[in-house]
């Protein structure tokens, strides 16, 4: 419990100060423009109570969930896949490299021309931002397993697929979970942009719900706030903390 | 020309007429291709035989081969030329008959102690559920069950090489290879281990083959019942000193010391003549 308020105390102060910072500013600027903290507050409960915020992040989440397991899969069969093969992964890894490189949201436009302004373009912009850094990182972390622990297993008997399931993934791990982490942040970030320009789409998301609200600030900064929350719980609670539990675990951190 | 040994049980099965060697050696050649793109021979028509039962160390400065001649033996590289055998049949690749202790302890992160040493039980097919068991006695053998649960990091250099020796020890191998596994160890933890190791080898009875590699003239004395001493570049073998003391050893021993000179003599002998144009 003290460790927890001791972990929790720093960022809570900075949530509270910011939020301080904002009510200040506010009362100094027209509310339309810049609404308090109150406004802001009263229209979240308005948009939970009439059902649109929690029908919208769980479309968003739905949506999140599917193009990270999609990038996940494709990311780490072609990862792999190149990992093991030398010539391949010489002439496919530059691609993939390019592809990482590239803005998302450049993909968008040829996306609707493939898909219309449907849900698969926004999900095919998010996959396609997402997986490259899971193709990269499963390169990476197997090329960066230490040789030493390969042969250490196949001196204690372990060989072919068994030194794979052993030595060679689990020794990969810590590398190609960093991978996971900055995945879904790419998929979050291109779901984002890609319900923002989709916004005429029946099913609304958290991105449709910004569009929709231009004429409404506090629902709009609520919507932004709900967005970031939901951001930070994935990073923190999903992402962050199995990478934590791993490095800890190996003694790859010390500490919080 | 093994004859003239002079105590333990692994004297008997030396004796025995005939009796096949452990390990042979044969003319052997390993060469490297440098970065410059130049082949360097790294070991040169060596040839040795270990008996069973036997304790040899491989003695040379770095860069004679001797770590190539350790690995070909784990089955890890390959020969250029030349045999290496096994009971007389040719090494085909590692094995856990044949165990390494590697420089650095080589221990898997993701595993706690207890379960580094069975993941070696479990290649040699023991039963899971009899894994725990046999896994905590060979931690006991080298002073480490408090520490069963912890993981690798989270202790000192000298206990992670124990670990490793429970480990290479738990596959109940016919040969421990061990290349220079102390060398990164502060003095107090080397000691500690080599008595570890003398003591275990003592205790198979001839059973297991000991094949250590190092630099350090002491240690070879202390361990072995025969140093193999090398030269450097490319790597051959110089002289074979048998030691006769009886064990355990300590580095104190009249015995020891004299051996250690011994073997001092012939590597400066094989420095100076290296200095000479």
């Amino acid at each position: 419990m003290k460790r927890l308020a001791k972990e929790l105390g720093p960022p809570i102060a900075g949530v509270a100060g910011l939020v301080l910072v904002w009510a200040v500013g506010a009362a100094f600027v027209a509310s339309s423009t810049v609404p308090s903290p109150a406004e802001v507050w009263s229209a979240f409960i308005r948009g939970v109570s009439n059902g649109t915020i929690p029908e919208a992040a769980a479309k968003t989440l739905l949506r999140l969930a599917f193009s990270s397991v999609m990038s996940i899969l494709l990311g780490t069969a072609l990862g792999f896949g190149l990992a093991l093969n030398g010539f391949a992964r010489r002439s496919v890894r530059p691609l993939v490299v390019a592809l990482q490189i590239t803005p998302y949201i450049a993909w968008l436009p040829l996306a609707v021309v493939w898909f219309g302004l449907t849900e698969r373009a926004v999900v095919f912009v998010a996959i396609v931002g997402a997986f490259p850094s899971v193709t990269l990182a499963t390169i990476s972390s197997f090329g960066q397993v230490p040789p030493l622990l390969k042969r250490a297993g196949r001196t204690l008997g372990a060989d072919g697929w068994h030194l794979y399931r052993e030595v060679i993934f689990p020794a990969a791990l810590p590398g190609y979970v960093a991978g996971l982490e900055q995945a879904w942040g790419f998929a979050w970030k291109a779901l984002m942009a890609g319900e923002l320009i989709t916004a005429g789409l029946r099913a609304t998301g958290l991105g449709q719900l910004l569009q929709r609200s231009q004429n409404d600030v506090p629902m709009l900064v609520a919507t932004v706030a709900v967005i970031v929350v939901i951001g930070v719980a994935v990073e923190y609670l999903v992402f962050g903390a199995v990478d934590r539990r791993i490095r800890r675990r190996r003694g790859l951190i010390v500490g919080g | 020309m093994m004859a003239d040994r002079s105590q333990g049980t692994a004297t008997l099965l030396d004796d025995r007429e005939g009796s096949r060697p452990k390990l042979a050696v044969e003319r052997l050649v390993k060469t490297r291709t440098s970065s410059s793109g130049r082949t360097l021979t790294v070991v040169d028509d060596v040839t040795f035989e270990v008996r069973q039962g036997e304790f040899v160390c491989l003695l040379g400065p770095s860069g004679c081969g001797k770590t190539s001649i350790l690995n070909i033996l784990a089955g890890l590289d390959e020969p250029t030329a030349g045999r290496v055998l096994l009971d007389g049949d040719p090494i085909h690749g590692p094995g856990p008959d044949r165990a390494v202790l590697f420089q650095e302890p080589a221990l898997f992160p993701w595993l706690s102690v207890v379960g580094n040493v069975e993941f070696a039980l479990k290649h040699v097919g023991v039963a899971e559920r009899d894994r725990r068991a046999r896994a905590m006695s060979w931690l006991q053998n080298v002073h480490l069950t408090g520490f069963a649960n912890a993981q690798p990091h989270e202790l000192s250099a000298g206990m992670r090489q124990r670990v490793a020796l429970a480990r290479a020890l738990a596959c109940d191998p016919d040969v421990l290879l061990g290349d220079e596994p102390f060398g990164s160890l502060d003095a107090q933890a080397r000691e500690l281990l080599q008595n570890e190791v003398q003591r275990v080898w003592a205790e198979s009875e001839g059973r297991k083959t000991f094949v250590f590699v190092t630099h350090n003239v002491r240690e070879a004395a202390l361990l072995a019942d025969r140093v193999l001493v090398m030269t450097v570049r490319p790597g051959r073998l110089l002289e074979e000193v048998r030691i006769h003391a009886p064990r355990p050893r300590n580095l104190d021993d009249a015995l020891v010391a004299r051996v250690v000179s011994e073997i001092h003599e012939v590597l400066m002998g094989e420095v100076s003549k290296g200095g000479a144009p």
